[in-house]
């Protein structure tokens, strides 16, 4: 375990696990601390991790990527939102404002939708969170397979509100736009706080009957949407399943609790509990 | 309610709308209070309102109620469960005297003990606001409270560690890796928990299973917790799952555990369904409990309070239902509630006293999010002062970084920093295992072996790709 004398073995053997995760296993150590290298290499993570927070969606860009997916639905471009946060450092420390769309905003939503606005199944809200970096990567190829689903879709004919993007918002943005655009569920696409290894973690937040004041547990998580993390095809089967199962009984949050038959993450051949295999 | 408080200073008379306000306006500075707008306006009205507060006497926490006892099943927990005789030593005092007292050489750790269950969250809060980060410290490491499950929690001198193996996909072997690595470390005597990366039963019952393995094949004196919704740990106790430890997120109001899904009863039943279980070899502390101030307000159910004394309430519902740990995961909610290093320090060492003062085995995620103002260095402290203060657990994740939450806590390293700075040393049914199996070449050190002890090497042979001549 001491630096610099790993045996052979040790270090195969760490590097092979690293195969299976990101998580920093096998640092090595000098006395029982960080290895000079490991403790810089942190620093580093933290640094940019740090950069990604502040680094900000360019809406427009997003809006040409979403407007380019192929797809039976008519997309129309996003309407461009904001919330009562101007800036980040205001977002930062004020949720609150971040919850509520700017009275600006809000007008557009009157203005741009009929009033009052025709009842649709679904509305999906694009929001920069923590991570713009994550909506600006995983919004459009997710939205992509998620649209093709819903299409393919025998049970119901989804009819979706016109799609929104929200800068400086929290996932309770969506109840708001939710309920101004009349959808009977809202699904929120945000930027999960970046960590140090996952810069770009896409949240999937589904609301039955949104509504200001709603909490947490009116809502369903689909979590860590990103290549390296759920990928875009799964994470959007949870989605629809999890869609159709709160259209059946009317509801979400803690009382829709999340079962199909592959309930549990299947993972690449070959992963298994070596300890005890 | 809403009597009022009031404090003159010189020509200058500060006065304060209820208990609730005063309490808030005495707490130290944190950015939480701020959204809330609940915070001191200025520097000399907080001072001005500690002044206040240190003068109201413990026994008006009895009837001065911050949130009213038809509004809120706690309050009522609360007041219900007050033991008068152990309260009558203490009955006398003011909230300055009592911090007087509580330091004084009087308050042993036997007679702290004692009076446990005559203090009610409100009044270790109010204590807490007047007493600076030394006397949090100073008072917590007076406070011995033991709990056992397979082995021993809590005893003095001794700082156990949650391993927390999470990976985002809760793939099976970068779980096992992660496993593997830390008790090479030395660390799991407090708990093996997982944070599982899809919140549903069967994937918590794999987890479950993958954990109750590992303890098994090894005969490891820990025990394993999946951090799923109280629920769902009721599910699979149903369905025959290896339950440990049962896990809910509280907080210390109504409003807030019901925005969770669970009240007061959900938790009795799963306390009697996890003792039905019959798993603990040392005890039978089978709740696990996290906290945080802040999560109230971010629910819109702190009924005006102020972030830490909900926080405190939270410890009463904790200890109601016999935990083997309960977590403070300070710095995980963000700058909006506790903005920079500062601050979370401060709340660690306050979240920290008021368990131990209330009887509740503390330990403490120190930790924080790359949104605030905070780094490694503030983590180095906040864990040294807690050391100190003989906080009952710390968390334990390969190189500080949590890749399934997102945020840094405590790293295996750091657990044994601080037990090689401190003197201080694991459980000891998991001390003993860590020398029989060869992890540590020291039962009086944490020396850690410099080859894989023989019985993991054994198993190494079945990680993908890896030959055991490898």
């Amino acid at each position: 375990m001491t630096e610099g004398n790993h045996s052979p073995s040790t270090d195969s053997l760490w590097d092979r696990l690293q195969a299976f995760t990101d998580a920093r296993i096998g640092l090595g150590c000098t006395g029982v601390s960080l290895p000079t290298h490991q403790l810089l290499a942190f620093q580093m993570a933290h640094a940019q991790a740090r950069d990604a927070v502040h680094w900000p969606l360019n809406v427009e860009a997003l809006c040409e990527q979403v407007m380019a997916i192929e797809s039976p639905f008519t997309i129309e471009p996003p309407l461009q939102l904001q919330t009562q946060a101007a800036d980040r450092m205001t977002y930062v420390q004020r949720p609150d404002l971040g919850r509520v769309l700017s009275s600006e905003s809000r007008q557009r939503l009157h203005q741009q939708t009929e009033q009052p606005a025709t009842a649709s199944d679904l509305a999906i809200v694009m929001v920069d969170g923590l991570s713009a970096l994550a909506v600006q990567t995983h919004a459009p190829p997710f939205l992509e397979a998620l649209l093709g689903e819903l299409e393919a879709d025998e049970h119901r004919d989804w009819q979706l509100a016109p799609l929104t993007v929200v800068q400086q918002g929290r996932v309770a943005i969506g109840d708001d736009v939710g309920e101004l655009l009349n959808a009977r569920a809202v699904l929120v696409l945000i930027g999960e706080r970046p960590g140090l290894s996952s810069p770009d973690s896409l949240g999937l937040y589904l609301t039955w009957g949104p509504c200001r004041g709603l909490t947490d547990a009116d809502r369903n998580c689909v979590s860590n949407v990103r290549p390296a993390g759920l990928r875009y095809p799964e994470a959007s089967s949870r989605v629809v399943h999890l869609l159709s199962e709160s259209f059946r009984r009317q509801l979400s949050g803690v009382q829709l609790k999340e079962r199909t038959d592959d309930d549990v993450i299947e993972h690449k051949a070959g992963s298994k509990n070596f300890l005890v295999s | 309610m809403s009597r009022t408080y009031s404090y003159t200073l010189g020509r200058k008379a500060y006065r304060f709308d209820g208990l609730a306000q005063l309490m808030a306006k005495a707490t130290p500075g944190r950015s939480g209070d701020r959204l809330a707008g609940v915070i001191a306006l200025t520097a000399e009205e907080r001072v001005a309102a500690q002044m206040a507060l240190s003068d109201v006497p413990l026994k008006t926490f009895l009837e001065d109620l911050l949130i009213p006892y038809e509004d809120d099943e706690i309050t009522r927990m609360i007041i219900d469960g007050h033991d008068p005789e152990a309260f009558a030593p203490i009955s006398h005092l003011t909230v300055g005297d009592f911090r007087n007292w509580l330091l004084s050489d009087q308050a042993t750790p036997d007679v702290l003990a004692s009076i446990r269950p005559g203090i009610t969250p409100e009044m270790a809060a109010a204590v807490s606001k007047v007493m600076r980060n030394q006397d949090l410290i100073m008072v917590a490491s007076k406070c011995q409270i033991q709990t056992a499950f397979r082995n021993t929690i809590g005893l003095p001198g001794h700082l156990s560690t949650r391993l927390q193996p999470n990976h985002p996909t809760d793939d099976a072997t970068g779980i096992a890796a992660s496993i593997l690595d830390g008790l090479l470390y030395g660390s799991g005597d407090a708990v093996i928990g997982i944070n599982p990366a899809r919140d549903n039963v069967p994937q918590a019952m794999k987890l479950m299973q993958l954990m109750d393995e590992v303890i098994q094949k090894y005969q490891i004196p820990t025990q394993s917790c999946v951090l799923t919704h109280v629920t769902n740990t009721l599910e699979a106790i149903e369905q025959g799952a290896p339950v440990d430890l049962v896990f809910q997120s509280i907080g210390g109001t109504e409003a807030i555990n019901s925005s969770f899904g669970f009240n007061l009863n959900t938790l009795a039943e799963a306390e009697d369904a996890a003792l039905s279980l019959n798993r603990g070899t040392a005890g039978n502390n089978v709740m696990y409990f996290e906290t945080g101030q802040g999560s109230c307000l971010s629910a819109n159910a702190h009924h005006g309070l102020d972030q830490q004394t909900c926080e405190a309430r939270a410890y009463a519902v904790a200890r109601k239902f016999n935990p083997l740990l309960v977590n403070t995961v300070v710095g995980f909610i963000g700058p909006e509630y506790l903005f920079d290093g500062k601050e979370i320090i401060r709340a660690g060492l306050e979240d920290h006293f008021c368990g131990k003062l209330l009887g509740v085995p503390m330990g403490c995620d120190v930790c924080y999010t790359n949104h605030a103002e905070a780094d490694q260095d503030d983590m180095d402290n906040l864990l040294t002062l807690l050391g100190v203060a003989g906080c009952t657990f710390i968390m334990g994740i390969p190189g500080s970084d949590d890749i399934m939450l997102n945020y840094q806590t405590t790293s295996f390293h750091d657990a044994l920093y601080a037990r090689r700075a401190l003197g201080l040393r694991p459980a000891p049914e998991f001390e003993r295992w860590l020398t029989e199996m060869g992890i540590f070449t020291d039962a009086n050190g944490p020396h850690l072996n410099d080859l894989i002890p023989e019985q993991f090497a054994r198993s190494l042979g079945n990680v993908p790709g890896v030959t055991s001549n490898d």
